[in-house]
């Protein structure tokens, strides 16, 4: 019985966990130096094809929450507050 | 005159503000960051260093410890407060000065003097200093390159809140005396009251002739005025 209950409370955790993908990419208009580099040596070592190179930043977050949307609401605060600078980067939070 | 450094695991250029803030007879305390409480201070100094070794971005993590939301509490009501190199970052971090500072546009950390120009000196930080002098500093960082919106770059013209600029030896102020690419050369500003400076240059460096020069030395002695 005892067994039971703690496969039970293993299973709910674990139905509570969400995970979610932040993808943070600079604003269009700022500039990218460290992109730039690296798009210029893959050109140089043949890319010719390659038009364009930005670089971000990702974050994957495991929160505890039965709603999907509570946890969204979660971890908009959580960029707003720490992970994003506004100023110059832009964020997409995605289920996964 | 009471001050406070505020010392992060990462900061290292802590006792040097000290030593400079003694040698002009503040009476000094340092704050390490888990602190909750300020000692009575009137000027607050946030010191250059790497506070947890930058990570997320330079500044982002020092901003949310216990210490500054007492700092940002003296600082809204009127407390001086100046924040030198990464100091500087965490000021921006934590809203209390605008803009933001991006890495350096050549990618490359710079370690050398670079002059600077006084623009405004009718702040409580540059009164010793006069309008449109040259003096030599030194800076040290890799994310020095301040960049703010068409709007506040406006905004602090017009209400003077410019404190410094990067320039050649003769006051010229261009690109080939910009050294990290910052918007307008700016290597220093005010919040709107004028009593929060943030600065990239470490004028702490420069308080003596016998091993670098007094360039810095002013600004401790306009703090005490």
């Amino acid at each position: 019985m005892k067994l039971i209950l703690v496969k039970l409370h293993q299973l709910n955790s674990r139905k509570n966990k969400l995970k979610f993908s932040v993808t943070v990419t600079l604003k269009k208009d700022v500039l990218d130096p460290q992109g730039k580099v690296v798009q210029q040596t893959l050109q140089n070592m043949g890319m010719k094809t390659l038009k364009g190179l930005r670089q971000g930043k990702y974050f994957e977050i495991d929160i505890e929450e039965k709603e999907e949307i509570t946890a969204k609401k979660k971890i908009e605060e959580m960029c707003k507050k720490l992970l994003i600078n506004l100023i110059i980067e832009d964020y997409k939070i995605n289920k996964i | 005159m009471n001050s406070s450094v505020i010392v992060f695991p990462g900061s290292n250029c802590d006792r040097d503000i000290a030593n400079a803030l003694e040698r002009f007879q503040f009476k000094n305390k340092m704050v390490w960051h888990k602190e909750t409480t300020l000692p009575k201070s009137d000027i607050i100094v946030i010191p250059g260093g790497f506070s947890y070794g930058d990570y997320l971005r330079s500044g982002a993590i020092a901003a949310k410890s216990n210490i500054l939301n007492e700092v940002i509490k003296a600082a809204n009501s009127g407390c001086l407060v100046l924040g030198i190199c990464n100091g500087f970052q965490i000021l921006i971090e934590t809203g209390l000065l605008k803009g933001t500072l991006l890495r350096n546009k050549k990618l490359k950390f710079l370690s050398k003097d670079t002059h600077v120009k006084i623009i405004n000196n009718n702040n409580k930080f540059c009164k010793n200093y006069q309008t449109n002098s040259v003096i030599k500093l030194n800076i040290a960082h890799n994310e020095g390159n301040y960049f703010t919106s068409a709007s506040h770059l406006e905004e602090l013209k017009s209400k003077d809140l410019i404190a410094f600029k990067y320039c050649d030896d003769k006051g010229n102020l261009n690109d080939e005396s910009n050294p990290n690419g910052s918007i307008d050369n700016i290597a220093g500003i005010l919040n709107e009251k004028k009593n929060i400076l943030g600065m990239m240059p470490h004028p702490e460096r420069m308080v003596d002739k016998l091993i670098s020069s007094d360039d810095g030395a002013n600004l401790f002695l306009s703090i005490l005025n």
